[in-house]
């Protein structure tokens, strides 16, 4: 897995030479950078969309798409090129401007958390020293898209679907982030390679799994994903927020929701499950594979949970996310920084 | 300046969680609901009037289109109002009878697991909608069996059923029937255990026995609120004297306990269902009627326990093959009505599930 870094190496060393410009070089092999983790996040989704409709298909006695390619495989690319030949409709009484670039916002902060999210040892775009940050805080703007959508679109109810976007994602943020803090304050870092580096000996999940469930019910949340797919709410609300979005526009919504989830799994496995430190010592296969059999591994928690529960209702959902997760998340903190107090004290 | 005001909602008649196209218009407040009203006739077809034109034979398929997932049981109250009518309601095989008991309650299984399903779908629970129709489509297959269509089956006809029962039905059905315990296990497994579920329905928009009453309401639905009235067992018709079971009737009439009874309902009906696979004699399946069905000038009404409620038909003969007028008494329009009540102050999203739980049928309401 170090070729990556390798072949970036010659290749900025090539493009050095021959352009002459050390500058030049870098904003060249950053832009190409970028475009593979961008193709790389695309390349993903085909994966995830044929993974959610196979497994969902498997939790519910069916077959899932079989049709195109081996075991449908080929099914979204292919839903892809339909959505783009859909007529772009903006409904008559919109906010033209407002409701053409939600959705390009809502993938652009999709696709901006990657920046930090490394997948394996240096593969990364930009180790930020704030990393952990960086992601919460593109993650909470994604928020914004939401409400542009719902409220650009001149429909009651995508305004509705925006309004709950709102009140969920932005209480669902609180828990989130103290359920990070705890990590945060063992390693003393936000850079998110250092997190992984600390879990050499023990993954943070055992310390944590406090935090791990309150990460992972309150990313549950953050992704719009059943059950607490509020926002969408398909059976009240027809579609929530995007509702008035056609064609490839309604397709830039789901790309960015499954994005997003790749994002929260990513960062749950680099947090919690070790990145890609290998468990029991079965260091020959690359730190790359573990790191993507760890996120896989959380998107599969993901949508199991999505197609076993009806949908929460939304004034249940503010209750338990205000009374029982930043408590839990709180109490975590505490005890956290009580362990850590006692650890330094035996230790010196 | 800022300012607040209610929001009219127009909820339906193509939405995803009307079962069909009802529409109700709500108003309101955030997402709580301060008024409803309810609006019907979308699918109107017309049907009563259609009967007059039609003679009592060429009538029959027309009830598989009022409700739509309970074509036999629309036939078989049918067929036995005009049999009533005609005074020979006692002249049906045996054989007959029971097959028509049998088809009933298959098709109050397959009815209430549709509702099942549909409940679990409106709540986003998708994947219990497929257990529900998983079962429901083997009944469908039975139906097919035995009449040839699965929803739309024309199997009664005045005087017994449209043909015997062939080889590979009883077989069939007796390993439904062996099957049928595991499955209601799994469906309270999938739903009815679970804690968002519970906490979605559990005294939401109870309606008290006596509302229930007033509103006319029966079936399930009223039973849920506590009414404790089968027609089934306390004005039997047919046959049905013959065999023992329950009446499932609960007392908080919640969206829950709507719920509950049909599935508790389920189980009584496979209890029936395993007395009539047992006592199936052989024999005719068809009376000696008159090839031109003349009903002697009259009139009759006739009502069954229906999967929905009590369904009932007003026939009145001028002696001719033609009813003079046919009316249809509707469980679900009786039920839909006290929507309006019951919708004030819930959320949006409770709404949604309590209108499930009332189990409409948009065919038959509107007819």
């Amino acid at each position: 897995m170090d070729i990556f870094i390798v072949w970036v190496e010659i290749f900025r060393h090539w493009l050095t030479v021959a352009t002459g410009i050390p500058i030049l070089a870098e904003i060249i092999v950053k832009a190409a950078l970028t475009l593979g983790v961008i193709i790389f996040v695309l390349l993903n989704l085909i994966v995830l969309v044929w993974l959610e409709r196979k497994l969902s298909a498997f939790f519910q006695m069916r077959r899932g798409p079989n049709r195109l390619g081996p075991a449908g495989f080929f099914q979204f690319p292919v839903d892809i090129v339909k959505m783009l030949g859909k007529e772009d409709i903006v409904p008559a009484n919109a906010d033209r401007p407002v409701f053409l670039i939600a959705s390009i916002c809502a993938f652009l902060t999709a696709i901006m958390a990657w920046a930090v999210i490394p997948l394996g040892r240096g593969l990364i775009l930009e180790d930020l020293s704030i990393g952990i940050f960086y992601f919460i805080a593109i993650g909470s703007t994604g928020t914004i898209a939401f409400i542009m959508a719902g409220f650009s679109s001149n429909n009651k109810y995508a305004l509705l679907g925006g309004m709950r976007a709102a009140a969920q994602m932005i209480s669902y943020e609180i828990p989130m982030v103290f359920s990070l803090l705890g990590v945060i304050m063992i390693t003393g870092s936000l850079t998110l390679s250092k997190i992984v580096e600390g879990q050499k000996s023990i993954w943070f999940i055992i310390p944590q799994i406090l935090a791990f469930l309150c990460y992972f019910i309150s990313s549950i949340a953050e992704t719009n994903r059943g059950p607490f797919d509020m926002t969408e709410g398909e059976q009240e609300l027809v579609g929530g927020y995007f509702l008035e979005y056609s064609g490839i526009r309604y397709a830039l919504f789901m790309v960015a929701e499954y994005t997003h989830l790749v994002a929260v799994s990513a960062i749950a496995a680099l947090v919690f499950l070790g990145g890609w430190n290998a468990p029991f010592g079965l260091t020959f296969i690359p730190g790359f594979i573990w790191m993507m059999l760890k996120i896989y591994f959380m998107i599969f928690l993901f949508m199991w949970v999505r197609w076993t529960f009806p949908r929460i209702r939304i004034d249940h959902l503010m209750h338990f996310g205000w009374k029982v997760l930043i408590p839990v998340s709180l109490i975590n903190i505490v005890l956290t920084g009580i362990g850590i107090f006692v650890f330094r004290a035996i230790t010196g | 300046m800022i300012r607040t005001e209610e929001m009219k909602l127009n909820f339906g008649p193509h939405h995803p969680s009307t079962h069909g196209v009802y529409r109700a218009v709500f108003t309101l407040e955030g997402e709580y609901i301060t008024h409803c009203v309810n609006h019907l006739g979308y699918l109107h077809r017309g049907i009563e009037k259609l009967a007059e034109s039609k003679t009592y034979n060429q009538f029959i398929p027309y009830n598989g289109r009022l409700d739509y997932v309970s074509g036999m049981m629309n036939e078989a109250a049918y067929v036995q109002a005009v049999e009533e009518l005609m005074g020979i309601s006692d002249q049906i095989p045996e054989r007959a009878q029971y097959i028509r008991v049998i088809m009933s309650e298959l098709q109050r299984i397959a009815s209430h697991l549709v509702f099942y399903a549909s409940m679990a779908l409106d709540m986003a629970g998708s994947t219990p909608w497929f257990y529900g129709f998983r079962d429901r489509d083997r009944i469908l297959d039975l139906f097919e069996m035995a009449a040839g269509n699965r929803m739309m089956p024309n199997y009664m006809r005045i005087g017994g059923v449209a043909a015997d029962l062939n080889e590979e039905f009883l077989p069939t059905l007796r390993k439904l029937l062996d099957d049928m315990p595991k499955c209601i296990e799994e469906y309270n497994g999938i739903l009815t255990g679970n804690e968002i579920f519970q906490a979605r329905t559990i005294g939401v928009a109870p309606l008290s026995g006596e509302k229930a009453l007033n509103y006319g309401m029966s079936g399930p639905s009223a039973r849920a609120s506590g009414i404790d009235y089968d027609l089934r067992r306390d004005e039997p018709y047919g046959i049905y004297d013959r065999f023992k079971f329950n009446v499932p009737v609960t007392q908080n009439g919640d969206t829950f306990d709507r719920y509950l009874v049909r599935l508790l309902e389920i189980e009584e009906s496979v209890r029936i269902l395993e007395q009539a696979y047992r006592d199936l004699s052989e024999g005719p399946v068809m009376a000696k009627v008159p090839k031109v069905i003349k009903p002697p000038a009259g009139e009759i009404f006739y009502r069954i326990e229906h999967s929905k409620g009590h369904f009932g038909f007003h026939i009145v003969s001028d002696g001719s093959n033609k009813p003079y007028r046919l009316r249809i008494y509707s469980p679900c329009f009786v039920n839909v009505a006290p929507f309006e009540e019951m919708a004030v102050g819930l959320h949006m999203q409770d709404a949604i599930a309590t209108f499930a739980s009332l189990d409409i049928i948009l065919g038959e309401i509107d007819r």
